[in-house]
């Protein structure tokens, strides 16, 4: 069940990512309403969370989750508008939030401990899977430089989410 | 006599207190500079925080949890000798050593 879900999760991305490439590569544009959207969705999982949990390390999580992907997308607002860059919605953005939709769907129906485990399991891997796709397809696509070293930044953050996730998800084995 | 032993005694303390050290750590792009600093019981950390995002020093022992904040500065008064291992319970990816002799 956890496998699947975890495949499912980086299937649908690698899929979208594949359609990205078929395309050519990601462009700037594109690559700023992917790593926009990827953090708004995790915000919006956090408030679910924030919502539904009543545990405490969770709930610290969610709150760090809210707080971080918020101060990167809010300094990738003030860099697209400062290089009057234009983010494009594209396959993968829509890829995104398609499954983000489905996993809101699916923990709205959980409670107590369940939800607390599915939510934070699916953190693991999301950040896994946008780590990855920051990480091999992103970050090299990126063609300007301030917009490449903020994707960077992103990526270190997140990769200690994905590290605190781990350890959150832990206590729930 | 006892007038002495605690003229001593408050000079036994300004001297200790003359010989604490206040020891700087920069949190800048994910990473605690210097990572590794050496100390003394008695000496103070402060780390600044340069990043957009908040962060914690908190010790591996639980000696002690600090929050700090988006451009703020939080201190730690080294109380124990030995090695302290520390992390961001954030970003646990950032990791930092006090080495506290005596
Ligand atoms: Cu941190």
């Amino acid at each position: 069940m956890m496998l699947v879900r975890i495949t499912g999760a980086l299937a649908a991305l690698l899929l979208a990512s594949g359609i990205a490439c078929a395309q050519g590569k990601p462009t700037d544009p594109q690559i700023a309403h992917i790593a926009y959207t990827a953090g708004q969705l995790d915000i919006e999982a956090a408030q679910q969370a924030l919502e539904k949990s009543h545990n405490k390390e969770v709930r610290a999580f969610a709150t760090n989750m809210e707080q971080d992907h918020k101060a990167v997308n809010d300094k990738a607002l003030a860099l697209v508008k400062k290089l009057g860059v234009t983010p494009e919605d594209n396959d993968t953005s829509k890829a995104l939030a398609k499954q983000a939709a489905a996993k809101r769907a699916e923990l709205a129906k959980l409670n107590g401990a369940a939800f607390d485990k599915a939510y934070i399991d699916n953190e693991v891997a999301y950040h896994k899977a946008v780590n990855g796709a920051l990480e091999n397809t992103l970050i090299p696509a990126a063609s300007n430089p301030e917009l490449k070293d903020l994707l960077k930044t992103g990526l270190k953050i997140f990769q200690g989410h994905e590290q605190h996730a781990e350890h959150v998800a832990a206590e729930f084995k | 006599m006892a007038a002495r032993t605690f003229g001593a005694l408050l000079l036994a303390i300004a001297a200790s207190q003359a010989r604490a050290e206040v020891i700087h750590v920069k949190i800048e792009n994910l990473a605690f500079t210097p990572a590794e600093i050496r100390a003394h019981v008695g000496d103070t950390v402060e780390w600044i925080n340069a990043d957009f995002i908040a962060h914690t020093a908190t010790a591996r022992d639980g000696a002690w949890d600090v929050l700090i904040p988006i451009n703020t500065t939080r201190r730690v008064v080294l109380k124990a000798e030995g090695t302290v291992t520390y992390f961001c319970k954030f970003h646990p990816n950032m990791i930092g050593r006090i080495v506290v002799a005596e």
